[in-house]
């Protein structure tokens, strides 16, 4: 068992963890940027590249907005004095894999899922099942998810259904240019607050490393360069844009209008608010497709594409339990090698699985170019994305 | 309160989510109609070809809009606002 005493100091392990850290916030920008600008680029609120632009920039400021979560992601869900440097790396292995397989496979999944399910499996792995307070990860983890996408959309069908009544009659232009107008309005927020969100969950985990290997006191603070680095990690993700994932939400699961991407924004940003606000975490991931889907039950004629929402739904329910077991893996592969071999092993491993995951997506590439055509089924599926078609 | 589902919190997330998610777009949308030229909605299938010089929006109905706008404007203020001081 690698102990807390015998890891202090090392910085080899210690870059390693910051680099994957780093890694996994990348990650985490580009899968969500969905979340914020599908609906919008489907629409063609705001042409792709602009879009993801927007939202990077948003990212980044809201960043800096305020560091209240920056203490610790695994606080209440595991023993954080039993955590090591390398139960943390084991734990953002499980998160990056599963979020880069998800992104090939075109399915938008919940980034902090991937993270505390790695983070979770790893410390199973490492000190063994009574280091996992199980309450909390039901109450904080489970429970919520489950209940998130039903409340984002409940907020979407009712806001979907009043938009289209109170507007009936308005001219199509006007109601298309107003709704396309209030579409980036709310989209913005729901990138600000993601920024705020999801940027501060890697603040966390770097911090929570620093504190596990020494560097800092047990209850300090992120510092500046954690800070401004994860910042700028997730900022650079999102502008990368996970189109394949952007393409499943804004394409593939309603075909979405102004209006009903307005309303499913709105939701977005108003439940992602609130849900901070009264200290219930929710992922940003859930509470978005839950708002798109109710943009599309609240809209009479709408079509909803079920078989698309199924493969979600089994992903979600996949995310904690697969990425969990990578974590594991990855901690027992480290463990048994040993030191920091083992670790850079593993880390080579990673690197190389995504290198793979990377150089099959450009079989079916989806990019700022076809990311709106005519879908055909999710991009892994479907033989080939028509490239450069209008939709 | 409940132990396992934070009970307190999640109905104030689903109604005040409700006033905000769907209230703020529904405004915005008043807004929109206000703007409408009124002709226009009286009706809409009669076959009375659209009148090929709309009419501007009457002053009470820019009026309307502009409330609905800034109002909309306000609670987003607020939802910053709320980023930047929450916890």
């Amino acid at each position: 068992m690698v102990t807390r005493r015998f890891v202090t100091g090392n910085s080899v392990l210690l870059a390693l963890v910051v680099a994957t850290a780093l890694g996994f916030d990348f990650t985490n920008g580009f899968h969500d940027t969905g979340n914020a600008m599908a609906t919008s680029i489907a629409t063609g609120a705001l042409p792709p590249r602009i879009a993801v632009a927007v939202s990077s920039v948003l990212n980044l400021l809201g960043a800096f907005l305020s560091f209240s979560v920056a203490a610790t992601i695994a606080s209440g869900l595991v023993q954080t004095h039993l955590v090591t440097l390398t139960v943390v790396f084991a734990g953002l292995a499980g998160g990056i894999l599963w979020n880069l397989g998800t992104w090939y496979l075109g399915l938008p999944s919940s980034s902090s899922h991937a993270l505390i399910g790695g983070v979770v499996g790893a410390t199973l792995a490492g000190a063994g099942g009574h280091a996992v307070q199980w309450h909390g990860l039901t109450s904080k983890v489970v429970l919520p998810a489950l209940l998130s996408p039903v409340i984002a959309g409940l907020v979407a069908v009712v806001g979907t259904f009043l938009v289209y009544r109170i507007t009936r009659g308005v001219p199509e232009e006007l109601r298309g240019r107003g709704f396309r107008l209030g579409q980036i309005g709310s989209a913005s927020m729901v990138s600000l607050a993601h920024g705020t969100n999801d940027a501060q969950k890697t603040m966390g985990v770097i911090t929570l490393a620093l504190i596990a290997n020494g560097s800092l006191g047990a209850h300090a603070k992120a510092p500046v360069w954690v800070i401004v680095s994860c910042a700028l990690a997730i900022s650079l993700g999102t502008y990368a844009g996970g189109w394949r994932v952007i393409r499943t939400l804004g394409k593939g699961l309603v075909e979405i209008e102004a209006p009903q991407g307005m309303a499913a924004e709105s939701a977005s940003a108003a439940v992602i608010l609130l849900s901070s606000t009264f200290g219930y975490s929710l992922s940003t991931t859930h509470v978005a497709t839950g708002s798109i889907l109710g943009s599309g039950v609240g809209r009479t004629g709408a079509a909803v594409r079920w078989s698309v929402a199924a493969r979600m739904a089994i992903a979600w329910v996949l995310t904690l339990p697969a990425a969990g077991l990578v974590g594991a893996g990855s901690y027992a592969s480290a463990h048994a090698i040993g030191g920091t071999a083992g670790t850079s092993t593993v880390f080579v491993v990673l690197v190389a699985c995504l290198a793979g995951l990377y150089l099959a997506s450009r079989r079916t590439p989806v990019t700022a170019t076809n990311v709106n055509s005519q879908w055909s089924g999710p991009p892994a599926m479907a033989r080939t994305v028509p490239a450069g078609a209008t939709p | 309160m409940n132990s396992w589902i934070n009970l307190d919190a999640l109905w104030k997330i689903v109604v005040i989510g409700l006033l905000a998610g769907a209230g703020l777009p529904a405004l915005f949308a008043v807004g929109l109609r206000a703007l409408a030229p009124a002709t226009r909605t009286a009706d809409p299938k009669a076959g009375a070809v659209p009148a090929p010089d709309v009419p501007a929006p009457e002053l009470r109905g820019k009026v309307i809009a502009g409330i609905c706008f800034v109002a909309v404007l306000a609670a987003m203020a607020w939802g910053v606002y709320s980023i930047v001081h929450s916890g």
